[in-house]
């Protein structure tokens, strides 16, 4: 109670007696061994990448050479040889997920942000894509070959393309979300008082404000499946020869760059360090556009 | 649900101010009485009544959202059923026992998966012990300590980290991690904890050991950006209310940083752990694929992942191609259950911090 007498109050700390010296100044030794030690690990972390991308450009580019982008595969022990068919193969087989996946990604994204905003359905089906997100790609792999390949008979760049559209909904659908997030109300709100229709305003003023973060969340997806070799595995399965044809087994840079990495031939490995610098090269630049739209397709001082 | 009104729009909005609709009655209606309209139309309201009123286009957009939404329970589904029905043949003839059984026998058609459960769970978790102290270093860096200039090229390094694809980790890992491994870094943790046991045996730079560590990589950037955005939700005040006290900076990390967002970093190390079970070609490349179950960590050993890539094309025999998709329903089935328990501590703390852009 506030009427004690005030002897009973507690000493006044002594800050100068020993033990508490020795307390500040064990404090402030473990604060600069803890700062210490979290930049030994972001220096630590930063090693890793510094020499994988210096190895990589400096490997690829000793390798790298014009018949890289123009020949096929060379039969083991020929010198020469590169991977236009794997590039080729690669693109189309990206075109083909990319048509099938960045629609219906978008289209739940539209749903989530758009349509079904706080409802339980929503969650739960944002709850699902992010849990897609996590699955194994070894294991699109294998369903989409129960699915196609065992019933076709053959493996196909079909095959390939499904796996990887599956791949990229989750990813494309939450990007559309939180970018339709940031479209401020007033801008629907403006369209809506005009007297357009909702499914005009979603997809001409919501979709179209929110484009620059949708198509570089599309660029995102489209570089995360670039480099998935697993799904591609047993549906594309890969290919020395051109092929164009979509029932047809069709090579694709990682898988090339697989199997010349675990072969024992030096050419072939010569071969796998340049595929990978084009790849590297290829991704980097799209998540460094990302990088650069993404923060410049926010809208300023919206919402 | 595709209602043209405005209002249910504002009630939904996150945090938006509400903007009042509904302007006073007097001002909608028209001056003129209404009684005069039928007599002669107007222009703009013959207009209007001719126009479709958009209700059914709205429906059917709005349908057809749904049913993209609704295609992400689809594909999960499809992905469960197709695993469970093309592993029948394996189920039916081992049951659980598949997964306690050590036995790998493709010619005389005897499957077990236990040393591939082993192998998975042994790089997953040395991957983990190397990442998280990393991590968690990281991030405390990038939202701590690190001046303002270096804050986003450090996290855009990072972040690239997480593009490089699998097969070119795994391409670095063969050609310069294995022979670091064998030459250099093995020799040594053999002379120095070679008494633990854990580092006995032939040591051909291929095993569980350069499996993990190149596993620690890729995971590292997943779980240093997630732990880095819970703890910028953590708001600012707490860290003010703790230095206030006389805490210095790691206490203040410590109590005010940590401690609110724990929930949230074992969530994000939740998520590294579902990307390590099921990575495959990184691992494949490197972890030797032998499956044998042994102390050392120099042995080699074999995934989930690595044996479903090595030996699915080649695999002939009904059983035993249904005892590698019975592996890939295994691993489905794990990474889904831990990547659900992850998002549910991630979304707990982060629910109400605003949404992050990329």
């Amino acid at each position: 109670m506030s009427t004690q007498p005030l002897s009973n109050q507690r000493r006044p700390m002594d800050f100068q007696s020993k033990s508490m010296r020795i307390n500040s100044a064990w404090r402030s030794a473990m604060n600069y061994l803890v700062s210490g030690l979290s930049i030994l690990a972001t220096i630590i972390v930063i090693l890793p990448l510094i020499a994988i991308l210096f190895y990589l450009v400096y490997k690829g580019a000793s390798s790298l050479n014009l018949a890289f982008f123009t020949h096929i595969p060379a039969p083991v022990g020929e010198l020469g040889g590169g991977m236009a068919n794997s590039i080729v193969g690669s693109a189309i087989v990206l075109l083909l997920a990319s048509l099938m996946g960045i629609p219906i990604g978008i289209a739940a994204g539209v749903y989530l942000a758009e349509f079904g905003r706080g409802t339980a359905l929503a969650n739960a089906v944002r709850f699902t894509a992010d849990v897609l997100n996590g699955v194994p790609s070894i294991v699109m792999g294998i369903s989409i070959y129960s699915l196609i390949v065992m019933q076709q008979k053959h493996f196909s760049a079909l095959a390939g393309g499904v796996a990887l559209a599956i791949m990229m909904v989750p990813t494309i659908t939450r990007t559309t979300e939180e970018m339709l997030a940031t479209v401020p109300h007033a801008i629907r709100e403006a369209a809506l008082g005009l007297g357009v229709p909702k499914w005009r305003t979603a997809v001409s003023v919501s979709l179209r404000t929110a484009s620059p973060g949708i198509i570089t969340g599309c660029m995102l997806a489209f570089a995360r499946v670039a480099g998935e070799t697993a799904p591609l595995l047993f549906t594309a399965f890969g290919n020395q020869f051109w092929s164009f044809r979509l029932d047809q087994p069709i090579a694709a840079l990682p898988l090339q760059i697989y199997v010349y990495a675990i072969s024992p031939y030096d050419e072939w490995h010569r071969l796998a360090w340049a595929g990978s610098l084009v790849l590297i090269v290829m991704i980097m630049v799209s998540v460094t556009l990302v990088r650069i739209f993404a923060n410049r397709g926010v809208l300023k001082g919206g919402s | 649900m595709s209602s043209p009104r405005m209002t249910t729009e504002n009630e939904s909005g996150s945090g938006l101010p509400n903007i009042v609709p509904a302007p006073p009655a007097k001002f909608v209606s028209d001056p003129n009485p209404v009684s005069s309209a039928p007599a002669a139309p107007s222009m703009i309201r013959e207009y209007l009544n001719n126009c479709d009123s958009g209700a059914m286009a709205d429906k059917s957009f709005a349908a057809v959202m749904l049913l993209c939404a609704c295609s992400i329970f689809a594909i999960v589904a499809f992905i469960f059923g197709i695993l469970v029905v093309h592993s029948h043949l394996s189920l039916a003839q081992f049951g659980w026992k598949f997964f306690a059984r050590s036995a790998w026998d493709p010619v005389s058609g005897d499957f077990g998966a236990f040393p591939f459960i082993y192998g998975t769970l042994a790089t997953s978790l040395l991957a983990l012990v190397m990442a998280v102290p990393l991590a968690l270093g990281v991030a405390i860096f990038l939202t701590e300590l690190c001046p303002q200039v270096l804050r986003a090229p450090i996290s855009f390094l990072t972040e690239l980290l997480a593009a490089i694809p699998s097969v070119v980790y795994g391409l670095w890992a063969v050609f310069v991690l294995v022979p670091i491994m064998r030459d250099t870094l093995g020799p040594f943790l053999y002379k120095f904890f070679g008494w633990t046991g854990l580092f006995e045996g032939a040591n051909f730079g291929v095993g569980l050991l350069t499996a993990s560590i190149i596993l620690a990589i890729m995971i590292l950037p997943i779980i240093s950006s997630l732990t880095r955005d819970i703890m910028t939700a953590v708001p600012n005040s707490q860290r003010e209310a703790v230095l206030a006290l006389g805490a210095t900076r790691w206490e203040m990390i410590r109590v005010g940083v940590l401690r609110n967002s724990r929930i949230g970093i074992v969530g994000a190390i939740m998520l590294g752990l579902g990307r390590a079970l099921g990575e495959t070609m990184a691992v494949t490349m490197v972890i030797g694929n032998h499956p044998e179950i042994s102390k050392s960590l120099f042995a080699p050993g074999y995934t989930l992942a690595s044996v479903i890539a090595n030996e699915f094309s080649e695999a002939t025999g009904d059983l035993y191609l249904s005892a590698l998709i019975e592996i890939g329903l295994a691993l489905f089935l794990v990474t889904i259950i831990v990547n659900a328990i992850a998002r549910l501590m991630v979304w707990a703390v982060t629910r109400g911090a605003p949404a992050r852009v990329h």
